[in-house]
């Protein structure tokens, strides 16, 4: 900050930019640790309605898993274009990233759609409020990080392969792991216990 | 199209409502006569509203933490005239109306003046005590305090149109939910609550960062001043508890807005979540509200008794453990909500742990005290009347601490005079000293004397007269939140609680004169040295008000009370051969935009409008993006210019009542650099 060369100074700022954005996804982690401790309290909360067995199908769970892990390996793969600068390649895997998390997501909502016409909607009961609310929390979180990688490949279309582009991709690709740790957790508590029942 | 909104929205159940509500109308309306009379709106937009500087954000929201204090103790008042009042009978409230005004007070006492009130603080001294030139997000900056301005706009507009939740600041579940609250007050409770929590997340992040990354060369961690440490543990804490409440109001929002059965009392709802959820940050926030002002009391003891802060490092330490701490007592706010006897158990000791850290930071304080030189201005006093005040608050609450007791006393007015015990003493007189301290930081001139004292002890004897009668009614087995009541017995105590509110209220408006005498006699309590009080940290080591950049020459750090440290060696400024150029970044609208969306989109689904909700919501989204994807502006202040503003002293930051207020071309960059013609 004492060294006042243009460079420096924005580097800088980039930086705090990262080290804020952890922060941010701490606070994040705890919305989520929260809607998982509630989903947790509410687990037999049904009211007579369908409880997790009922609306779980592993098949679509291990789908969407695949997916969103795909997603993340392919924002790696982003991730090496952008050291050695290939601009194509950049372009091509967030695009592959991008079409992988829009599948997710679609799957996501194809499985809400069926589950409120087959009457466990989230009015249902407690348990398939607290259901609806911390996937579809994540399903939110993915739709942000797929505008944000729209918006990223604005920005990579509209000046290159830049610090500044490196720096916000950074923070993206962040975001985009943060999802699948997040995604793991309702796996490993919501799906899966719910279809070994 | 107008959803739910229709003529039958407005105060018209109860004359009382409506003269409320045209107060609140008149005041408006007259401060946008004001500004448009003077022809300042230009001014107040270009300097005010869009700055991202930290110095006059902290400034806006002290201001907004003084309106809300005005209406807030005005709800305060009214309910001590009720309850002094309504022996028998009614009194002048009717229920209904009295629900509103405590569920309002308490809502806008916590969350829209002592948390604007401390996050202004924080922004205007902060970043001046480590020896940066701005926060590390000064864009993020602006938006929290829309934000903020924005959740507390919202809480204003429910006496206008519909009506304040009747359930409490805390807003309980089942009784806040839809069948039971049917109307808009709840709903008004949830959005403020979310937009300016939001904002008090960002603002959070953004302390967090600036006091990690943009410390002065030299200043480690443990030679930051103890002001510094307490907003820093502040801002994690924000981070950390706000989510708690973020998701109580989200789910009770969810099973108002879309039926679902989070917290209902049917279909598998369970109350009980919601009431830890938001204890999670309820508790955490009591802290939030009171660590900034223990900081500021740090800084006051050593300043004021010219003597260097006794015992530091256990001042941090004991900082910590409490952030630390508050993070596992939570439960103790429903005790009687029958866990086991363990569990309870494990709470109360968690409790009563938190009384030793507190007893380590008094008697550091008295320890400073003790063989130092003390000067009695009216920050000391605040300073020592909390003390006194604050160890009665804490010994009662060691009392609650224990289970048992707390199964008798909870839910009286015994409860609400010890949190009153804490909040006034240790939170509002916190900030009060420390407004009058850092006062001609900001303005360049002292605030009178006299007048703070005058304040002081008003506010000091009301505070004893209006809840000391407390304790005894919750011996006596009154309950909070009583309209009227039958019991002969608690009267007197109530009349005596309502003179107390008098005795404050004339405390409250010494502050206002205060203010005023101050302003008119500006010329003679200039401040022209920078230094008024003979402090001790590096704020005081720029000329007042200070620059915009705050240090010409970003200082090398030495000692943990560096300004002090300077003086005794004779070292002042590091008086530069040359400066070099400063980059600034630019004001922008954004930030009230986004606020300003936020508080339409509120409105919005509180009354059903849902296009304009859909609008509203596009709007912030697309903000955000746009603002999210051009570089962030800044501006060069070239080393001609440094020069020529560090040798005029100070600029003119309260451009309206200094002589060198100009009016020449727009203000798109700074006024203060307009005024020195560039
Ligand atoms: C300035 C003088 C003040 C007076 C005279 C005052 C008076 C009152 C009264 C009469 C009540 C209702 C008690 C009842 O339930 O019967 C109350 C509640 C409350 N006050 Fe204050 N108060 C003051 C300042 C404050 C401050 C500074 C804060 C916080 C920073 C605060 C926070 C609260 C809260 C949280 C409640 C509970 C509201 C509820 O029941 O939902 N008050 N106060
Ligand atoms: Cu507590």
């Amino acid at each position: 900050m004492h060294t006042e060369t243009a460079h420096s100074h924005e580097a800088m700022l980039f930086e705090e930019r990262e080290f804020g954005f952890w922060i941010y996804l701490m606070s994040d982690a705890i919305i989520f640790s929260l809607l998982f401790a509630t989903y947790a309290v509410m687990r037999h909360a049904t009211a007579g309605g369908p409880g997790a067995a009922d609306i779980m199908e592993l098949p679509t769970a291990a789908i969407e898993t695949a997916l969103l892990l795909l997603a993340s390996v392919t924002f790696g793969m982003a991730a090496v274009a952008l050291e050695d600068k290939r601009r194509n390649a950049i372009l091509v895997w967030l695009g592959i990233s991008f079409l992988l998390g829009a599948g997710f997501l679609g799957m996501e909502i194809h499985e809400f759609i069926g589950l409120i016409a087959e009457g466990a909607s989230p009015q249902r009961s407690g348990y398939l409020s607290s259901f609806f609310v911390l996937v579809g929390t994540h399903g939110a979180h993915v739709t942000a990080g797929l505008v944000w990688i729209a918006t990223a490949v604005a920005q990579l279309m509209r000046t290159g392969p830049t610090e500044a582009f490196a720096a916000r991709f950074k923070r993206l690709g962040l975001f985009w792991h943060f999802l699948d740790i997040v995604w793991i957790g309702i796996f490993s508590i919501v799906y899966l216990p719910g279809v070994l029942q | 199209m107008l959803g739910k909104l229709t003529l039958h929205v407005l105060p018209l159940y109860s004359p009382i409502a409506m003269s409320g509500a045209a107060m609140e109308l008149l005041g408006v309306l007259f401060i946008a006569a004001l500004i448009t009379w003077f022809g300042k709106w230009r001014y107040i937009w270009n300097e005010w509203l869009t700055t991202v500087d930290h110095k006059r954000i902290g400034i806006m929201y002290v201001v907004l933490a003084f309106v809300m204090l005005f209406r807030g103790f005005s709800d305060a008042f009214m309910m001590r005239m009720q309850q002094a009042t309504a022996l028998n009978g009614h009194g002048y409230l009717p229920p209904e109306h009295f629900n509103q005004v405590f569920s309002a007070h308490g809502t806008i006492m916590i969350i829209f003046m002592a948390m604007p009130f401390l996050t202004g603080i924080i922004n205007f001294v902060v970043p001046q005590q480590i020896g940066a030139r701005d926060v590390s997000f000064p864009f993020l900056n602006s938006v929290s305090f829309w934000l903020t301005a924005a959740g507390a706009a919202l809480v204003l507009t429910s006496l206008v149109i519909g009506r304040f939740t009747t359930a409490g600041w805390t807003a309980y579940p089942p009784f806040s939910e839809l069948p039971t609250s049917p109307g808009s007050g709840t709903d008004y409770w949830i959005w403020a609550v979310l937009v300016s929590g939001v904002g008090s997340t960002l603002t959070g992040v953004n302390f967090v960062v600036t006091i990690i990354k943009r410390r002065a060369p030299g200043m480690s961690l443990m030679q930051m001043p103890l002001f510094t440490w307490a907003a820093f543990i502040t801002a994690i804490l924000m981070v950390f508890a706000f989510p708690g409440v973020t998701v109580a109001a989200a789910l009770l929002g969810f099973d108002r807005f879309l039926g679902m059965h989070f917290f209902t009392a049917d279909a598998g709802g369970n109350a009980m979540n919601y009431i830890n959820l938001f204890w999670l940050w309820g508790h955490p926030e009591v802290y939030i509200v009171i660590l900034p002002s223990f900081g500021i009391f740090s800084e006051l003891v050593a300043t004021f008794s010219s003597k260097r802060l006794f015992g530091y490092v256990s001042l941090v330490y004991a900082t910590m453990v409490i952030g630390i701490l508050s993070f596992t007592v939570w439960l103790h706010h429903f005790f009687t909500m029958g866990s086991s006897a363990d569990v309870n158990s494990f709470f109360g000791i968690a409790t009563m742990v938190i009384a030793v850290p507190t007893g380590v930071k008094i008697y550091d304080w008295l320890l400073t005290m003790y063989r130092g030189r003390i000067r009695l201005t009216s920050h000391m006093h605040w300073t020592l009347g909390f003390m006194v005040a604050f160890v009665i608050g804490g010994m009662t609450g060691v009392l609650l601490a224990i289970p048992p007791v707390d199964y008798v006393m909870h839910n009286t007015l015994f409860l609400v005079a010890h949190f009153h015990n804490m909040l006034i003493p240790g939170s509002l007189f916190g900030l009060l000293a420390g407004y009058q301290y850092w006062f001609p930081k900001a303005f360049g001139f002292r605030l009178d004397e006299w007048w703070g004292k005058t304040s002081f002890w008003f506010w000091f004897v009301g505070f004893y007269v209006a809840f000391m009668p407390l304790y005894v009614l919750g011996f006596m087995g009154m309950p909070r939140r009583m309209d009227y009541y039958q019991n002969p017995a608690w009267q007197p105590w109530l009349i005596v609680a309502a003179i107390g509110a008098v005795l404050i209220a004339i405390g409250i408006l010494c502050l206002a004169i205060q203010l005023v005498v101050s302003i008119r006699r500006r010329e003679e309590l200039a401040d022209l040295t920078g230094d008024p009080w003979d402090a001790r940290t590096l704020e005081w080591m720029n000329a007042s008000p200070a620059p915009l950049y705050n240090f010409a020459v970003v200082p090398e750090i030495h000692d943990r009370e560096e300004l002090a440290w300077r003086k005794e060696r004779g070292i002042s400024h590091d008086a530069p051969a040359h400066y070099t150029p400063i980059e600034m970044p630019c004001n922008t609208s954004t930030g009230v935009l986004i606020g300003g969306a936020a508080f339409v989109l509120g409105f919005a689904v509180i009354w059903n409008i849902w296009w304009l909700a859909i609008l509203a919501f596009a709007g912030v989204i697309a903000a955000t993006i746009v603002k999210g994807s051009v570089p962030e502006e800044e501006y060069t202040i070239t080393p001609d210019q440094i020069a020529a503003l560090e040798s005029r002293g100070s600029g003119p930051l309260l451009g309206f009542l200094s002589p060198l207020e100009d009016e020449r071309g727009d203000h798109s960059t700074h006024g203060l650099l307009n005024s020195i013609g560039d």
